[in-house]
């Protein structure tokens, strides 16, 4: 217990706490970030409207503007869709799927840039060349290319049920298999930094396995820059995954994401249900945005150049 | 010292050697038809050190001494040569197992203390890697126990086991770096230059620490610095290292009061010293030669005052000069003026 206490007095004795107090955007998008996940994380329990269960919806109900215009009705806040599905709700709804997808693929993007950054740059030679040639090609892809290119594949490869049932796979792969060469790249670099110390060296005078060296010793020491562009890089997979549900290639419409939700109202955009589309949109905003702030603060602070 | 020279030697070095392979890469070999090439860090050194002694290399940047020191831990693999530690040549072994039983007879201590501990680890756990790695203690408590005498070895408190490495000054960490190479219960250090990184205060706190070690658990040290002052002091042995190869080995009092190679010679005029002060000194003439294209004949004639047409063409071999060994043809033919000096060394070390 005292052991927690003096952990958590630690923590707010640092400079990262120190420098996160001093700027007040950082607050700001820390309390959006959090409020945003935590209402997501959430969402099954608390939206007003389950809209997922077809004996709620009524069609009467369908195309009510938002709920301080003329026609709308309290209950339904942000208005509703043309199911007759409450707006506000399907957002939260969306916003889980689309925060699942982003953080799902960051890890696994993550997983597999630090693993192969660490081999290329540990290893060096032959392995890292080839490594490195592979990282070459991807980011000469544009990412959106790359997962639309996966995601093709597994549409001709899989059968139609089942590769509905996997499209949330399909696309956490396919976003992790466009990203992960940000990952490789700056922990080898930082690898070979931290290979040629002593503490290393040391760690090879005795005779410890190279694995267990990359893994015990360098492994922490290159984990800085990863949790920055980690945190950049959810708000850049939330992003993408929503540009890939809006050219209708990414989750199936049973789940719907924010880009779905986008994507649906577009089609009413111009008949003046304006609502469907602007909605989802900007509570898309809202989470790039304070997740990129708090990327931005994280980069600066880490940055021992720029204190 | 002289009752240990009778035994077979800890450690004997024939014929070693490491090229680097310092060719630009392939596409431009071929478009720019570049030449492959090697770099020369260590040209064929040959030394022995007794047990219970120390044995010191000294040399300028880039000579090669710390390549040697790191060959001889195992972090290199010679290009050719034998290293023959207690009878066994470990140039020869492959795997990992044949090596683990030297290798914990052998541990190195690093010039940089900052470097040298890894930041994330506790300090009681970078000092219980060895003793886990070669499995000699089993039991928690037990480590924690050794990690506790080893620190009050060293000179710090068992409680500093709690620490991490940046709350620790220079000195302390090359303290903790010293525990940790006496975790496995080594017969001999290799010490790459580990107090060039100190302030000279601390310098002689470390050196006075390693040859109180060095009395009570009868270890052999191999030596390497460019600090002439700290091998006077602590030296049984030095050898001179020139570009890759040895130029004098001898007893050390032998070697700063009676220095026969003319490099050795350059290198104790470099000395500053309150004595000399406002005597004509020999400066140090020209740089070290590319160890890529290294002069042809003696490496060293492009900086001596005394080479002549056959230094220039004709590589020196070692010959026993007295109680020394010397490559150089000037010596060899006795064409070079003696040169005695008064043992004047090391005026900022009090042992």
């Amino acid at each position: 217990m005292t052991a927690i206490a003096a952990s958590v007095r630690r923590a707010i004795d640092s400079d990262l706490f120190h420098s996160f107090r001093q700027s007040p955007v950082t607050v700001g998008a820390a309390i959006v970030a959090i409020v945003y996940i935590l209402a997501a994380g959430l969402a099954p329990w608390i939206v007003p409207h389950n809209t997922y269960e077809v004996s709620n919806l009524n069609l009467s109900n369908a195309f009510l503007p938002p709920a301080w215009t003329q026609d709308g009705k309290a209950a339904y806040l942000l208005g509703t869709d043309d199911q007759g599905r409450d707006v506000f709700s399907t957002i939260l709804l969306g916003a889980r799927v689309s925060l699942t997808v982003g953080v799902c693929a960051v890890l696994f993007a993550a997983t597999l840039g630090v693993t192969l950054g660490l081999i290329s740059g540990y290893v060096g030679g032959m392995v890292d060349s080839a490594i490195m040639r592979v990282a070459d090609i991807m980011l000469s892809f544009p990412a959106i290319l790359i997962a639309l290119l996966i995601d093709g594949i597994a549409r001709g490869v899989l059968p139609p049920e089942t590769h509905t049932r996997l499209s949330i796979y399909v696309l956490i792969a396919s976003l992790g298999l466009s990203t992960w060469v940000q990952y490789a790249r700056t922990v080898r670099a930082t690898t070979m930094v931290e290979k040629s110390k002593e503490y290393v060296m040391a760690a090879r005078v005795i005779g410890i396995h190279p694995a267990l060296i990359m893994i015990r010793h360098v492994l922490p020491n290159v984990l800085g820059p990863v949790l920055v562009i980690a945190t950049i890089g959810l708000a850049v997979a939330v992003l993408s995954e929503a540009t890939l549900s809006f050219l209708g290639v990414g989750v199936p419409p049973t789940q719907p994401s924010l880009g779905t939700l986008i994507r649906v109202g577009n089609n009413f955009l111009f008949s003046g249900e304006w609502w469907m589309a602007i909605f989802p949109g900007v509570a898309l905003v809202i989470l790039v945005l304070s997740v990129n702030l708090l990327g931005d603060w994280l980069r600066d602070a880490l940055n021992p150049k720029l204190r | 010292m002289a009752d240990t020279t009778q035994e077979a030697p800890l450690l004997k070095i024939a014929g070693l050697k490491r090229y680097f392979d310092v060719s630009p890469p392939l596409l431009n070999r071929i478009l720019e038809r570049q030449p492959r090439l090697t770099l020369r860090a260590v040209d064929g050194v040959d030394f022995t050190i007794n047990r219970g002694e120390t044995f010191s290399i000294v040399g300028e940047s880039g000579c090669g001494k710390s390549t040697v020191a790191r060959l001889i831990v195992g972090l290199y693999r010679p290009t050719a040569g034998s290293i023959v530690f207690d009878g066994v040549d470990m140039s020869g072994l492959q795997s990992r197992k044949a090596m683990a039983p030297l290798r914990r007879r052998q541990q190195m201590i690093f010039q940089d203390p900052y470097a040298s501990l890894n930041p994330r680890w506790r300090v009681r756990d970078i000092i219980a890697e060895p003793i886990r790695a070669f499995d000699l203690i089993q039991g928690s408590d037990k480590v924690a126990a050794r990690v506790g005498e080893l620190l009050r070895q060293v000179g710090l408190s068992p409680v500093d086991g709690e620490k991490y490495p940046h709350e620790f000054s220079g000195g302390q960490r090359q303290r903790i770096s010293i525990a940790r190479a006496l975790a496995s219960q080594p017969e001999f250090l290799v010490c790459d230059e580990p107090t060039s990184a100190l302030d000279v205060s601390v310098q002689a706190q470390i050196l006075n620490l390693m040859k109180d070690l060095q009395r009570q658990l009868r270890l052999t040290y191999l030596f390497i610095s460019h600090n002439l002052a700290v091998v006077y002091h602590i030296s049984d042995h030095v050898a001179v290292m020139y570009l890759g190869r040895i130029a004098e080995v001898a007893p050390t009092r032998s070697l700063f009061s009676r220095p026969r190679h003319p490099y050795t010679r350059m290198l104790l005029d470099t000395i500053p010293d309150l004595d000399m002060t406002g005597r004509q000194r020999t400066p140090v003439a020209g740089e070290v030669p590319n160890p890529i294209n290294p002069p042809p004949g003696c490496s060293f004639h492009p900086r001596c005052p005394f080479a002549n047409h056959r230094c220039k063409r004709e590589q020196p071999q070692p010959k026993q000069v007295d109680d020394a060994l010397v490559a150089c043809h000037g010596v060899e033919e006795g064409r070079l003026p003696p040169d005695t000096r008064p043992l004047t060394v090391a005026p900022s070390l009090t042992a």
